[in-house]
């Protein structure tokens, strides 16, 4: 079958099971969008090619597929660099293809030229340029493979337009050994020698913690971490890009670590002489300053990238692996071993621990008649939503309060933008996020700061009809930066303030197609949520007028150790 | 890649140990020699010398000897990092001691009458060759272990070297002898 290089493209993604791509058009990519009409691939045509990227990691991160994003040559290609960056950080599965000038017309500074395999080379797991119409199937499959397998991660093919319009016999890689990828080779199970050491470190510690990263979720492992954590009754903090992994319900959970984390979480790592680090990278805004981390604990390591194996941190048991089978291995070494999985008794661990618990919980002020608290806000959603619904954030105080006051009790209900901190990554990622999981109530709880980056995508969502819900917890203010200019730079406020109502968000929602609600006093807050939960035939956007001087706690300050966590004021207070 | 290096590296005149040498085999595709020194850079390394050519009949593979200034620990970080780089097929760490290296150098030196045959002399006690010859000037290779060049270099500074190139060294793992 003869196929020109567009269908063959087309036809490759419809091979790869690709339900659904998001993208806009542009000359270089024009020939590969005609096809595109006669597919079962459904398209989203964006407003901006920013919007694509984060709309297929939102997809990416529900579903647990690869989300697939397209767009042309230069400047569309440039737009999507952000999420490509965005994805690295947080290894996030996606496949971008990008338009390209004929390949004649490559390095003479052509319309829209622009060296995106080059510029992306730092920010992908891998990229290709196409230069024969051959390699199109290969090269996807390829893709697909890189982009999934081991660690997973975002990966580009550039791909000419002269190569888009030449033909090819269509043909279909049936091996992995067709890939022609000589130096790729994803690891998977660990080292049986050192998962029998993991589980002799367990078995003798007083004072563990299982450290639960990103990686769980990639590893589709939260139902062998739970085991393993009930058969050790071993306390579990899970990290920004863990939430969900391990229910917060659970007695065993003690929340989120790091910089805004939960004081017990923080401190429990801190005292701990045993880390479980799973699917976890020792991130900078979980240990603090390095020197001063868990200085007690000995480290085993479970990471799919050996590279991350001392990366940071150097491990005791370093081991490389997929978790969800390095776990499994665990727990089938503990079944081996004959003796209790936990050999010392952890009561007094616990009885610590649930003393942090009582002494310094989530706290924020309550004070009747005043403004929004936007700690508030979150409780009333979570309350008001089901508890599979899927929570959307963007970066900044909004995404703190957001993780600390929402209960996760599943998995892939939380998508946010780790690693990067992309502001803007809210409103597109829920979209994608609500295309990937139609059945669920998809939250974004956005900053005004943030909203104003990519609201835009909402006109797409309207125009294709994907429901969202958008609180905007408009505090009219860069609110993290207004945060740390009031604590560390004597309340000199420079260039962080933004107006409460310019834009009118309420009027913007509604140009926009939305259903555009207000709530500017605490008591408007439970009808303005029971209003956007009974709209599910058009994207909502809440303008919720929160308290400008509220601030995120606990708090460690950039650069200190967790042991000089900060908690709220009220709590120093009654702490003294 | 500054000459101040060269201090560091054994043979050089402190000789503390610090220089490791990468043997990295990688697709001969395009962008690769790209791939691989951008994730030197990014990751905050420092290439001393890399040396680059196809190593098979039909050029599918090419070998990347790459010298290193790095102490042992980042060094591991490096060759993991490098790992992922899904063109890269191996990687195999020589120690100077297990490895043979050889490097190549091309240098001109102005030449009066009487230097010339100094020069020549000199060459020749080396194991090099004159590889050109002008009204005044000479272009002589010498090829050997870097440490050879390394004083070659040095028994040239009483000359005008007019300009000097070296290859970088390429390396491969000594053999045993049973």
């Amino acid at each position: 079958m003869q196929l020109t290089g567009a269908q063959a493209l087309i036809k490759s993604l419809e091979m790869q099971g690709v339900d659904v791509m998001f993208g806009l058009p542009g000359g270089a990519i024009l020939p590969v969008y005609d096809p595109i009409i006669d597919s079962s691939i459904r398209h989203i045509l964006v407003r901006h090619e920013q919007g694509a990227g984060h709309m297929a990691e939102g997809y990416a991160m529900v579903t647990g597929k690869p989300g697939v994003a397209m767009v042309t040559s230069g400047p569309g290609a440039t737009n999507i660099v952000t999420p490509l960056a965005n994805a690295y950080m947080d290894s996030t599965p996606l496949v971008v293809v990008s338009g390209q000038v004929a390949t004649g017309s490559i390095g003479t500074d052509a319309f829209q030229e622009c060296d995106i395999t080059g510029v992306t080379m730092g920010i992908t797991k891998h990229n290709w340029l196409i230069k024969d119409v051959d390699d199109i199937p290969r090269v996807v499959a390829a893709a697909f493979h890189v982009a999934t397998t081991g660690r997973p991660g975002p990966v580009l093919i550039d791909f000419p337009k002269d190569i888009a319009n030449a033909s090819m016999e269509w043909y279909w890689p049936t091996s992995v050994d067709d890939l022609d990828l000589p130096g790729y080779h994803p690891l998977t199970v660990g080292d049986p020698g050192l998962v029998r050491q993991a589980a002799e470190l367990i078995r003798t510690a007083h004072r563990p913690v299982l450290y639960v990263g990103g990686g769980v979720l990639k590893a589709r492992a939260a139902e062998a971490l739970r085991v393993l954590a009930e058969r050790t009754g071993i306390p579990v903090v899970t990290t920004l890009m863990a939430r969900g992994a391990f229910p917060d319900s659970h007695p065993q959970c003690l929340g989120m670590p790091g910089m805004h984390g939960h004081y017990t979480a923080v401190t429990a790592m801190q005292r701990s002489d045993l880390l479980i680090s799973l699917g976890a990278r020792f991130d900078d805004r979980v240990t603090g300053k390095i020197s001063a981390f868990a200085p007690e604990a000995k480290i085993i390591h479970v990471d799919i990238d050996p590279a991350e194996l001392g990366k940071v941190r150097k491990a005791d048991v370093g081991i490389a692996g997929d978790c969800r089978l390095v776990v499994e291995e665990l727990l089938s070494a503990m079944d081996a071993g004959g003796e209790a999985p936990v050999a010392q008794d952890l009561t007094p661990w616990w009885r610590q621990i649930h003393a942090w618990q009582e002494q310094f919980p989530l706290y924020y002020d309550h004070a009747e008649g005043g403004a929004i608290k936007p700690q508030m806000v979150v409780e009333q959603l979570r309350d008001a939503a089901p508890s599979d619904a899927i929570v959307v954030a963007g970066v900044g105080q909004h995404q703190m309060w957001a993780s600390q006051y929402w209960q996760f009790d599943y998995p892939y209900t939380w998508v946010n933008s780790g690693g990067a901190g992309t502001m803007g990554f809210a409103v597109p990622a829920s979209i994608g996020a609500k295309v990937g999981r139609p059945d669920r109530t998809v939250w974004a709880i956005d900053g005004d700061g943030c909203f104003q980056m990519t609201a835009q995508e909402l006109v797409t969502a309207t125009a294709e009809q994907i429901p969202v819900k958008i609180a905007i917890l408009n505090n009219a203010y860069l609110g993290m930066v207004r945060q740390w200019q009031e604590m560390f730079y004597e309340e000199r406020y420079s260039e962080v303030y933004l107006s409460p109502d310019l834009p009118d968000y309420v009027k913007w929602a509604e140009a926009m197609g939305c259903v555009g609600i207000r709530a500017e006093s605490p008591e408007d807050v439970g009808p303005a949520i029971e209003k956007a939960n009974s709209i599910d035939d058009r994207p909502v956007v809440v303008d919720f007028r929160t308290d400008a001087f509220e601030k995120v706690f606990p708090m460690v300050a950039a650069g200190q150790s967790n042991d000089d966590i900060v908690v709220h004021p009220d709590q120093e207070a009654q702490a003294r | 890649m500054s000459p101040a290096h060269l201090s560091a590296l054994p043979g050089g005149k402190s000789g503390k140990p610090r220089h490791h040498i990468l043997s990295v085999l990688v697709e001969n595709k395009a962008g690769v020699l790209s791939r691989v020194a951008g994730l030197f850079s990014r990751r905050g390394f420092n290439i001393y010398s890399l040396a680059v050519a196809p190593t098979d009949e039909n050029e599918h593979f090419s070998r990347i000897t790459i010298v290193v200034d790095v102490e042992s620990a980042p060094l591991e970080q490096v060759i993991m990092q490098l790992d992922k780089l899904v063109n890269v097929v191996s990687i195999g760490e020589l120690s100077p001691s297990e490895a043979v290296e050889r490097e190549l150098l091309l240098v001109t030196v102005d030449v009066g009458p009487t230097e010339r045959s100094q020069v020549i002399q000199l060459v020749g006690v080396f194991g090099g060759e004159v590889v050109s010859v002008g009204a005044d000037r000479i272009t002589v290779m010498l090829a050997g272990r870097p440490e050879k060049i390394d004083d070659f270099e040095g028994l040239l500074e009483s000359y005008t070297v007019v300009e000097l190139q070296r290859t970088g060294r390429v390396a491969l793992p000594k053999l045993e002898r049973h």
